[in-house]
C-alpha cells in the first residue's frame, strides 16, 4: 500500500547539462520546479514550523521575551532551565514512564491477540467463524465516544477505574487489528501450510513456524500504532485517571496546562518531551506508518 | 517459549480455534460490545455513577430535547463538519499533487507534511493554543505586518473555527497518504491523451484527477466526518473544559464528558446523549456510502 515504497527509478536523461526529470523521464522546467519547491516549503513552514516554534520556546531562559514583535525565533542563550522546572512541577519523568508502560503493554497484548484471532479468522476451520469474524465488524464500527461512559462504569465495576490495567484494557486488542490480521494471513498461500500439515505440524506449530513470520510486515504496523495509539491517546485516559500519581503523558500535560497555562516556557518543554520520543520512531520507522495508513484506510 | 509446551498439551484437541480467537473476543465483548449494550440500556435509567438507577423510559431524552446545552453541542459538532470536511477532502488532494513527482528531497517533504499525524493531539492543541495566544507567534506577526492583534481564543466564534483548522492541520498529512495511494493508481496514458488533446494543468485536474480518485475523496469524506462530528480533544484543550465563553463552544462528546463522568456523574442522561452520537455517526456513513452509489450509477 505504501506509496513511498513503490518510486519508480528516476531515468537519467542522455543529455550534458544536469536535469531534473519526473518519474517518467520528461524533464521538468525550469519554473515550474522553483514553483513546486517554493510550494513545498512554504506547507513545510506551516506544517514544521509549530514543532520548532515550541522548541524554541522551551529553549529560551526567564529573561528573554518570548512575546517580542517581531517575534526572535531563535533562543538568544538556549538553556535546559525549563525542563528541570517541568520535573519540578510535575513528576513528568514518571509520567512518560507510565504512558511507556501503557504503550508497550499496548503493543504486547494488540500484536499476541490480533495475530493468533486474525489467524483463527482466516485459516482455522471451525463452526461460528463467521459470527467470531462479524463480532469483529460490528466492534469496529461502534464509535468509541458513544460508550467511553459505559467503558468507564465498567471499569467502576471491575474495580480497574484509576489504574494503568484500566487504560490499556478497552484497546488492547483492537478489532480494526484484527481485521488487519485476517487479511494478511488470507493473503498467504495456502499450499505451503499444507504441506508443514501433511508433514505433521499442529496448528501451534504451523501459526509459529511458518504464518507469523510471513506477515512480519503487518505485525509492525499493528505495533506501531498500537504504540502510537497509546502513548498518544487522551480522552480515555483523562476518564478512567484520577489520582495524579497514574497519570499518563498526555493527561499530565493538560494538568500543566491547567495549572500553569500563562508560563509558555514550563508548557513547551512538557510538549517537546512529549512528543520528541514519537517524531524519533517515526523517523526511523517510516516505512510502516504510510503502509499502516494505506491498509487501516482502505481494508478498515 | 512456554507456547511449545502447550501446543504439546493442546496438540489435537479441537477446541484450538476458540482458543486462538478467545482473547481478542473476550476484550472485544468486555469492553466494546457490552458498554455497547448497556449504553442502549442506561439511556432509559436514571443511573449515576454511584447509584444504580431505575427504568424511567423516554425521560431523558424528553430532557434532552429541552436541554439547550444538547442544541449548543449539537450545532457545535455539526458546524465541525461542514467548516471540516471541505477542507480535508480538497487540500490534502492538492498536497499529494504536490509530493507526487520525485524531485529531489521528496522523501523528506512527505515525511515532514506527515509530523503532525503522528503528534499526540494534546500536544498538538497546546502548540496551537500558544501560537493563537493574544501575545502568540501569530498575533506578534500580525502586528508587524500591521493588521494588528485578533483574540482568536476569546470569542465564541473564532475559537471554533480555530479549532477547526488545527484539526484540517493535524489531519492534512494523513489524508496526503491515502490520495498518494490512489494517484498512484491512475493510469498515466489518461494524463497523456488529455495533453495531446491541449488540456492544460487544471483542466486535466478536473477532467482526469479527479475523477479517477473520486472513491477516495467519498471515502475521505465519510472518514473526516464521523471523526469531525466525535471531535473532543481538540475544543477541549482550546477553548477549556467547560467550553469556551458560556460554554458556548461545547461539543456533544464535550458534553458525555463532562455530564457523565465524576461521583455525581449522571450515566443514565449522558448514554441518552451517546445514544445521539450514535445515530448521527450511522447516518452520516449511510449518507456517505449512498452518496457514493448514487454516483456511480
Amino acid at each position: 500500500m505504501s506509496v513511498i515504497e513503490r518510486t519508480r527509478p528516476v531515468q537519467k536523461a542522455a543529455v550534458r547539462e544536469p536535469r531534473v526529470t519526473d518519474e517518467h523521464g520528461r524533464r521538468i522546467r525550469v519554473w515550474e520546479l522553483a514553483l513546486r519547491y517554493t510550494l513545498l516549503l512554504a506547507v513545510l513552514a506551516i506544517t514544521v514550523g509549530p514543532f520548532l516554534w515550541q522548541l524554541s520556546t522551551s529553549l529560551k531562559g526567564p529573561t528573554e521575551d518570548i512575546y517580542s514583535s517581531p517575534p526572535t525565533f531563535l533562543p538568544e542563550h538556549p538553556t535546559l532551565h525549563n525542563y528541570k522546572r517541568v520535573a519540578d512541577t510535575i513528576p513528568v519523568w514518571d509520567y512518560a514512564f507510565n504512558s511507556l508502560k501503557v504503550a508497550s503493554a499496548n503493543v504486547v497484548t494488540n500484536c499476541a491477540g490480533s495475530a493468533l484471532a486474525g489467524y483463527a479468522l482466516a485459516r482455522l476451520r471451525y463452526r461460528g467463524r463467521r459470527v467470531a469474524t462479524l463480532v469483529f465488524i460490528l466492534a469496529m464500527l461502534v464509535p468509541v465516544e458513544g460508550i467511553i461512559i459505559a467503558q468507564f462504569t465498567t471499569m467502576r465495576e471491575l474495580g480497574l477505574n484509576n489504574t494503568l490495567i484500566g487504560v490499556v484494557l478497552p484497546g488492547c486488542i483492537g478489532a480494526m487489528n484484527v481485521l488487519l490480521m485476517r487479511n494478511a494471513f488470507l493473503n498467504l498461500p495456502y499450499e505451503i501450510e499444507e504441506a508443514a500439515y501433511v508433514d505433521g505440524a499442529n496448528v501451534w506449530q504451523r501459526f509459529l513456524r511458518i504464518a507469523l513470520p510471513s506477515v512480519k510486515g503487518t505485525i509492525a504496523v499493528v505495533a506501531i500504532f498500537a504504540f502510537m495509539g497509546a502513548w498518544d491517546d487522551f480522552l480515555w485516559p483523562l476518564i478512567v485517571l484520577s489520582d495524579p500519581s497514574k497519570f499518563t503523558l498526555t493527561i499530565g500535560l493538560n494538568y500543566l496546562h491547567g495549572t500553569f497555562a500563562n508560563d509558555e516556557r514550563l508548557v513547551a518543554a512538557g510538549t517537546v518531551i512529549a512528543v520528541a520520543p514519537l517524531i524519533a520512531l517515526f523517523a526511523c520507522l517510516q516505512r510502516y506508518f504510510f503502509r499502516g495508513v494505506g491498509e487501516g484506510a482502505v481494508k478498515g | 517459549m512456554a507456547l511449545s509446551t502447550v501446543s504439546r498439551v493442546r496438540r489435537q484437541l479441537p477446541i484450538s480455534p476458540w482458543l486462538f480467537a478467545a482473547p481478542g473476543l473476550l476484550i472485544t465483548g468486555a469492553f466494546i460490545l457490552y458498554p455497547f449494550g448497556s449504553t442502549l440500556a442506561n439511556a432509559f435509567t436514571d443511573r449515576r455513577t454511584l447509584i444504580p438507577g431505575h427504568f424511567v423510559g423516554f425521560a431523558n431524552f424528553r430532557e434532552l430535547w429541552h436541554d439547550d446545552m444538547f442544541w449548543t453541542g449539537l450545532r457545535n459538532s455539526t458546524l465541525y463538519i461542514l467548516g471540516v470536511v471541505p477542507a480535508l477532502v480538497v487540500l490534502p488532494l492538492l498536497l499529494a499533487l504536490l509530493v507526487q513527482k520525485n524531485i529531489p528531497g521528496i522523501t523528506f517533504f512527505r515525511s515532514a507534511f506527515y509530523t503532525p499525524v503522528v503528534a499526540s493531539i494534546v500536544v498538538v492543541g497546546l502548540i496551537w493554543v500558544w501560537l493563537l495566544d493574544e501575545r502568540g507567534l501569530v498575533n506578534s506577526l500580525l502586528e508587524t505586518i500591521g493588521v494588528g492583534r485578533i483574540g482568536f481564543l476569546s470569542d465564541q466564534w473564532l475559537l471554533l473555527l480555530s479549532a477547526m483548522a488545527v484539526t484540517v492541520w493535524k489531519g492534512l498529512g494523513y489524508y496526503m497518504i491515502i490520495y498518494l495511494a490512489a494517484l498512484a493508481n491512475v493510469p498515466r496514458e489518461l494524463h497523456e491523451a488529455a495533453s495531446v488533446d491541449g488540456a492544460g494543468a487544471v483542466r486535466r485536474f478536473f477532467t482526469v484527477t479527479v475523477p479517477a480518485v473520486r472513491s477516495t475523496m467519498v471515502l475521505v469524506g465519510a472518514l473526516s466526518s464521523v471523526a469531525a462530528f466525535k471531535v473532543f480533544s481538540e475544543v477541549y484543550l482550546m477553548a477549556g473544559p467547560s467550553g469556551g465563553p458560556a460554554g458556548e463552544d461545547t461539543t456533544l462528546v464535550m458534553l458525555v464528558q463532562r455530564t457523565g463522568t465524576g461521583l455525581t456523574g449522571r450515566v443514565g442522561y449522558a448514554s441518552a446523549l451517546s445514544v445521539v452520537v450514535f445515530v448521527v455517526t450511522v447516518a452520516l456513513m449511510l449518507l456517505v456510502l449512498r452518496a457514493d452509489r448514487k454516483e456511480d450509477a
